[in-house]
């Protein structure tokens, strides 16, 4: 049976640890567990913070769906997700994408496309302040949609 | 119906919500788009380039050619840029 996925937006920080503890506690079917972290980066030197505004209730809605088609395409055993917003500095837990499933591939496979997706169709928008100058908003990179899109091809799992 | 904005658009707009009366002859989101061009010039610029802009009707991302008339809230906002 599909898992009932787990989304949380929260302005909070995240324990990875303990978010994969949950999703494995007193289950003994699941083989594999991936999790994905995406932190605050500074590729120049000169970041100040990254603001992070949402849409609430779109945003849990839209990655609810999100995560209920990568059950549908895979055989996962359980899925957590958590989104942060607010302001975060350099070196900060932004995203959180857990998957479990009895295989690796399909874990991987599905932590890799909820990335994917969540980046293309979750209400998060980013600003970035620098040092010494007004907060700029990131623009949507046209890779992402690519990166998206490969899941489009009907590209399946091989257990 | 509730007219949401989100990010830069939010900013160029000057809010980030407003209850508006959208009269009957607004049929498509693009009719929206454009009647609510005309509310200031801040509105103008934010949704001038309708082919950089995405838009939501009730939660749910749709085209510009969606309907309007039924929905209790649209929001426009920039292409996404989370994880």
């Amino acid at each position: 049976m599909a898992p009932t996925p787990s989304v949380s937006v929260q302005a909070e920080a995240f324990d990875t640890g303990a978010e994969v503890a949950a999703l494995t506690a007193g289950r003994t079917d699941i083989g594999a567990v991936v999790s994905f972290t995406g932190l605050v980066r500074d590729l120049t030197g000169d970041l100040e913070a990254m603001t992070l505004e949402h849409y609430p209730g779109m945003t849990e809605r839209e990655l609810t769906a999100i995560a209920e088609d990568a059950c549908k395409r895979w055989p996962l055993d359980g899925v957590r997700v958590i989104h942060r917003y607010g302001r975060l500095t350099p070196g900060d837990p932004i995203v959180l994408v857990v998957t479990a499933s009895a295989h690796r591939r399909a874990a991987f496979e599905a932590a890799d496309f909820l990335m994917d997706y969540l980046k293309t169709r979750a209400p998060f928008w980013k600003k970035e302040s620098r040092h010494g100058t007004a907060g700029e908003w990131v623009e949507a990179k046209a890779k992402d949609d690519a990166d998206a899109a490969r899941w489009e091809k009907g590209e399946k799992v091989q257990e | 119906m509730l007219i949401l904005y989100f990010a830069s658009l939010r900013e160029r707009v000057g809010t980030g919500e407003e209850t508006l009366d959208v009269p009957g002859d607004i049929v498509t989101i693009a009719d929206l788009a454009n009647w609510l061009s005309t509310r200031s010039e801040g509105h103008r610029e934010a949704l001038a380039n309708m082919a950089s802009i995405r838009v939501a009707r009730d939660q749910v991302h749709v085209e510009f050619d969606a309907p309007v008339q039924g929905a209790l809230e649209i929001a426009f906002f920039p292409p996404v840029t989370g994880g």
